[in-house]
């Protein structure tokens, strides 16, 4: 009977299959820069929220739009105040889905080129994108490292024609996340 | 044996269909799995000081004469250069005021992104001045802080010989005011901000005998945004108990103009002085005559320490 009752126990260990491995950051790092020849614009955010579900190929950037840091606090504030306007879009997002996310070993070091389609949502507006991302497995963290352009005018953010030549068309943002297993 | 097998078979046959739930229930809770994912995240970025304290109350470190709860941030300059032209009523003769004019040079430093100090000289009375203004309590987006508090603690010395009576030497320290205030602010929207000022002001010395040397005033001021770059603002300093002779409650009225790296503020005042020691206490022009100076406040930051995270970007700007 004791035989019996461990293999059923044994068996049934067998059959739960391991549940979904979530990761996740809350000090992810995004970083964007604005180049013409009068005027480089860059920043840098240190708060950026992620999370990735390897088993369901998904993938969860959360951009709090007062973090990004500039070297002048003047910069920054316009910035907050007449571009990006955080006070009624305070947050910038981005949901997507990894198709070839079956292809990344989540157990082993390793370095992976993926493509991620999602939504892109930021000053309010939302639109559909697709960006590759670079996922490396190293010493049981992922990172997520990916760089795309932007451009403002695709999200409503108004640049004043006196400016425009200081502020280029395509903005190069870049994100290099670090994430850890997320507790369950 | 045969009671082996047989629970071996039954485990065996269940399996399929312990796992192929699973796999229904990940397909079915994929979405939300994503929204909880969502959900997870919006609230860890929702508990970060970026997004829990109020900011650009004002959009300068002064209303129009009289401070606003602003701080400037660390390491970063703000030189000024205030003006105000004379009387409008003066007429023709005068120019409408334009030429007699008083002017206020000052640098503005922030030590911290809670302490600033500035050091200023105005040509009105030759005033010296230097405060320093604590930030004590910062507004929440959330409610828990309906308001901010700064205190502000200034020193000003008038270096024109006032008159003496014959015998008498004028110290020093006579010329000596200190100057008390709390500021107490609320940004009630995007666009409107409002601010209690109690103000306190020590004159070492004051011409007459009746004269207090200790004066109070219970400052008004607020801003109301018109567009992104331009705010239209107002002041008034009523004083309270007794005051020295012949002077009036001080008001402004004014509009704010951004630009890139500078703020350019322009006023109609009753106030021929521009630091608070003259403005509060030592008014007398009479806005029923028309004793009004137009005036001008221009604010141009520099940044001298570059915060900690930022070290590696590379701003480049006119």
């Amino acid at each position: 009977m004791k035989k019996l009752i461990i293999i059923a126990l044994l068996l049934l260990a067998f059959s739960i299959s391991a549940s979904a491995q979530r990761w996740m950051t809350r000090t992810g790092k995004v970083r964007f820069s604005s180049s013409t020849a009068i005027e480089n614009i860059e920043a840098v955010n240190n708060e950026v929220a992620g999370a990735l579900n390897s088993a369901a190929g998904e993938v969860v950037f959360i951009v709090p739009i007062k973090s990004f840091k500039f070297d002048k606090a003047l910069m920054q504030e316009h910035f907050n105040e007449s571009y990006l306007e955080s006070d009624k879009y305070s947050k910038a997002s981005y949901q997507g889905k990894i198709a070839d996310m079956s292809k990344v070993n989540f157990s082993k070091d390793g370095t992976y080129s993926v493509l991620s389609k999602g939504q892109m949502t930021i000053h309010g507006i939302t639109k559909n994108v697709n960006i590759p991302a670079t996922i490396v497995i190293k010493g049981g963290t992922v990172t997520v490292h990916s760089e795309f352009n932007i451009k403002p005018a695709d999200y409503g953010i108004k640049i004043p024609s006196i400016v425009a030549s200081k502020i280029a068309a395509d903005i190069a943002v870049t994100v290099d996340s670090i994430l850890k297993e997320m507790d369950q | 044996m045969k009671k082996l097998l047989a629970a071996c078979a039954f485990t065996l046959s269940v399996l399929p269909c312990t796992t192929s739930l699973q796999a229904q229930d990940r397909d079915s809770l994929q979405s939300r799995d994503e929204n909880d994912m969502m959900a997870i995240l919006n609230k860890e970025s929702d508990n970060i000081p970026a997004a829990i304290y109020t900011a650009a109350t004002f959009k300068s470190t002064r209303i129009a004469n009289g401070h606003s709860i602003e701080q400037m941030g660390a390491g970063v300059l703000d030189m000024r250069i205030n003006h105000r032209f004379g009387l409008l009523n003066q007429a023709f003769k005068n120019f409408f005021g334009l030429d007699n004019a008083v002017s206020h040079l000052g640098f503005d430093y922030g030590i911290t992104d809670r302490l600033m100090i500035g050091a200023g000289r105005s040509t009105y009375l030759k005033d010296y001045d230097g405060f320093l203004k604590v930030k004590i309590l910062r507004q929440t987006e959330d409610g828990r802080m309906p308001v901010s508090l700064s205190y502000m603690g200034a020193l000003s010395i008038q270096a024109q010989d006032a008159y003496a009576p014959a015998g008498k030497s004028y110290m020093f320290k006579d010329k000596m005011a200190y100057i008390h205030q709390a500021l107490i602010a609320r940004k009630f929207s995007a666009s409107f901000s409002l601010q209690l000022m109690p103000v306190y002001i020590h004159y070492n010395l004051v011409a007459f005998n009746n004269e207090p040397n200790d004066i109070f005033a219970l400052g008004l001021g607020g801003r109301l945004k018109l567009s992104k770059r331009i705010s239209v603002t107002g002041e008034y300093y009523p004083l309270i108990g007794k005051r020295l002779t012949g002077t009036r409650n001080a008001a402004s009225v004014g509009v704010d103009i951004e630009t890139g790296g500078h703020v350019f503020q322009l006023l109609f005042t009753n106030a021929t002085g521009i630091n608070e020691r003259t403005v509060i206490g030592q008014t007398t022009g009479r806005i029923d005559r028309g004793d009004i100076h137009f005036g001008f406040n221009i604010s141009r930051v520099f940044t001298i320490v570059r915060p900690k995270d930022t070290r590696d970007l590379h701003n480049k700007i006119w």
